[in-house]
């Protein structure tokens, strides 16, 4: 059935490449960032070539990226664009103006960790940050996985029922750079799954004028049009279910919500996003054969917040851990927050712990994925769940001292 | 000469020795404006404390970690803002911005309309290099009109930023200089640096890894020699032509100290 299908090996960004490519996209405003901007090299080199027929912009920031793209979003045509990290941060205002003109395109975001101090490794505080704007977001752990989650994104967005914006997240470096082998899905098949865009809630007609994005005072009608977003972002997780559910019928790859690994039997869970995922599922699979009954919750869909998906697995568990790859200045893990939130009513709910690691790109080795796995067996027989705990080793602590030296002038 | 010996090396006081060299690729004209900046701090005696250095993103923005200053590395083109806070909380500290074309005049162009509107006392060299060439080598805001590059492979569609004009209209301290004409950089640097008002001093220089060799040239010298052949030296002209460098002679103040 897939005889035709390609197969390479593609970076992270240039699958996020394939993906809008695939999608036939119309229109690409673009910025460059690192570790994002192969993305818009690979596009505008096939726009080159004739191997694609868009229209493709370098603009002058993000904030007018994201402004032109939600614009030429809202006329009728199909917009793809990029950023990464401070480039999603410049243009965060506009992230819930094009949210709230309904303007169902799809963005990649390149995670890396916040200024300051500046750095180019990922983390999740740049994505996380936008969790409010209206964006609808699908996490990926694989390279494979960020082209199709493209395909479905823009069969989300476009969906009557949802009609928002969606960010489909990578890890900076970890996957944006690295090579793994993709299917590189028939764009036949791609037409039959996401056929060309239809817009009818937005678009511009010389004899059909419509306002857009007007100014409104009085909470009521603001109320209304809020309101109106969340429950379409809410319509998003059976839209997603049924559309991640059509493309695995096409095209063999399914994807959930969430993704539970070695979840059989668990009495303990550890949840994470993203590409650390793939070294947390390696830490449990160790755990595993040493005897521990571990599994991990990969959450995929973190936009709308899958709170049922979530309950429904770590119902009955002994103890949960929430590796969270950000910090919430003031309060710690942000997934932990949410993840709380949604177990409180929970009658049989687990010990819950919370742990921040992997700040800027640092590793999490899995010495440090055993300190949290006894952590777990602990919680469970003495209730003590202290939190947030951040994973630092004293290498770590020791290098960090010999900076500070160089960094500025002694007394 | 032995005398000559003892200043040329004494611009290092400017400099973290300990952290050379500088990430910049082999070729690249970033460390030869570093060091004359240095030369023009040490040559009017700018004291090393008093004096602050202030980069936005981008391959010129690393040079802030290296001056033997206060600095800041703030975030993609807010170096100008950063540096008139620092300079209108503290009137006394010598304020200088080090940062790319991309950076100043792209997505950070915004700040520098007002800054020279309001005259700030602050001095801004801008090393341009016509690129982005940290990210890899895309179009920036001066690639001259049909070049080609990373994100315009048939050539830059877009008329690039006439930054001249803009000190031109408002009356305000322009030189442009390369990294071809040493001495005449240092002038520049320390004539802006002098200068009591807003002043900018666009330093042309070469990114061979990801633009010159592009578009052609075989070397870092190559394009130095471009620079060589391409600019005259004109220190009294209003308005420069494009293939000149020069300190525009404007209306501003200031102007008789400048020439001397």
């Amino acid at each position: 059935m897939h005889m035709d299908n390609k197969r390479k090996m593609l970076t992270g960004n240039a699958a996020a490449a394939w993906g809008a490519r695939l999608a036939e996209v119309d229109y690409i405003p673009t910025y460059p960032i690192t570790p994002q901007t192969e993305i818009i090299e690979k596009l505008v080199h096939w726009i080159n070539n004739g191997e694609m027929d868009a229209k493709f912009v370098a603009l002058e920031s993000e904030h007018s990226m994201i402004t032109a793209a939600g614009a030429a979003n809202v006329t009728g045509v199909r917009v793809f664009t990029a950023t990464s990290s401070q480039g999603l941060m410049y243009g965060f205002e506009m992230l819930y103006t094009v949210a709230g003109w309904r303007a169902p395109f799809v963005m990649v975001n390149v995670s890396r960790g916040l200024s300051a101090p500046i750095t180019l490794e990922p983390d999740h505080n740049d994505i996380l940050a936008t969790r409010d704007t209206g964006f609808l977001q699908i996490h990926c752990e694989t390279c494979q996985e960020i082209l199709d989650s493209i395909l479905i994104a823009y069969k989300l967005a476009e969906d009557e029922r949802v009609l928002l914006p969606v960010i489909v997240n990578m890890d900076g470096f970890y996957l944006s750079f690295t090579r793994e082998p993709v299917e590189i899905p028939d764009i036949n098949e791609v037409r039959r799954f996401l056929p060309a865009y239809d817009s009818r809630h937005a678009f511009f007609r010389a004899n059909q004028p419509l306002s857009q994005g007007v100014a409104v005072l009085g909470g009521s009608v603001y109320t209304y049009f809020k309101y109106q977003m969340h429950l379409a972002s809410r319509n998003g997780l059976s839209v997603y279910k049924e559309t991640a559910k059509e493309f695995g019928e096409l095209f063999g790859r399914f994807y959930g919500v969430v993704e539970e690994f070695m979840m059989d039997n668990a009495e303990y869970v550890l949840i994470m996003t993203n590409s650390f995922s793939t070294i947390g599922k390696a830490a449990v699979k160790k755990a595993r054969a040493k005897g521990l009954r571990i599994g991990l919750l990969r959450i995929r869909v973190i936009r709308p917040f899958p709170e049922t998906d979530i309950q429904e697995v770590l119902r009955g568990k002994k103890a949960v851990a929430v590796l969270d790859q950000n910090i919430s200045v003031g309060k710690g893990g942000i997934l932990f927050s949410e993840i709380a939130g949604c177990m409180y009513n929970e009658r049989e709910r687990p010990s819950l712990l919370s742990f921040i690691g992997g700040l800027g790109g640092k590793n999490v080795s899995p010495q440090e994925f055993e300190f949290i796995f006894e952590n777990l067996q602990k919680a469970d027989k003495t209730g003590a769940t202290s939190a947030p705990c951040l994973l630092y080793t004293r290498e770590e602590w020791h290098g960090m001292e010999n900076l500070k030296k160089i960094a500025g002038r002694n007394p | 000469m032995g005398n000559n010996v003892t200043k040329d090396v004494q611009f290092k006081r400017y400099l973290k020795l300990e952290l050379l060299p500088t990430p910049w690729c082999p070729g690249c004209g970033n460390g030869i404006v570093l060091k004359t900046i240095c030369q023009a701090f040490y040559e009017i005696n700018f004291p090393l404390q008093g004096t602050v250095v202030i980069s936005g993103i981008g391959c010129a923005g690393r040079s802030a970690g290296f001056f033997n200053l206060d600095s800041v590395h703030t975030t993609h083109g807010r170096a100008v803002p950063v540096a008139e806070g620092i300079k209108y909380a503290n009137e006394k500290l010598n304020v200088v911005v080090v940062s790319g074309d991309g950076d100043l005049m792209g997505i950070g162009g915004n700040h520098l309309l007002h800054a020279i509107r309001r005259n700030t006392n602050i001095t801004v060299i801008c090393f341009a290099n016509e690129i982005y060439g940290m990210t890899g080598g895309q179009v920036s805001p001066i690639t001259p009109k049909g070049v080609k590059t990373l994100t315009t492979p048939e050539g830059n569609p877009d008329n690039p930023i006439d930054i001249q004009h803009l000190f031109v209209g408002n009356k305000s301290f322009f030189a442009r200089t390369s990294a071809y004409h040493l001495s005449h950089m240092k002038k520049c640097i320390i004539a802006a640096l002098q200068f009591n008002g807003f002043s900018f001093v666009e330093a042309r220089t070469m990114c061979i890894v990801n633009y010159g060799r592009r578009l052609g040239y075989k070397n870092s010298n190559a394009m130095l020699n471009h620079y060589k052949e391409t600019y005259k030296i004109n220190d009294n002209a209003e308005e420069l032509a494009p293939n000149e460098i020069g300190i525009l002679k404007g209306n501003f103040q200031a102007d008789e100290q400048l020439y001397q």
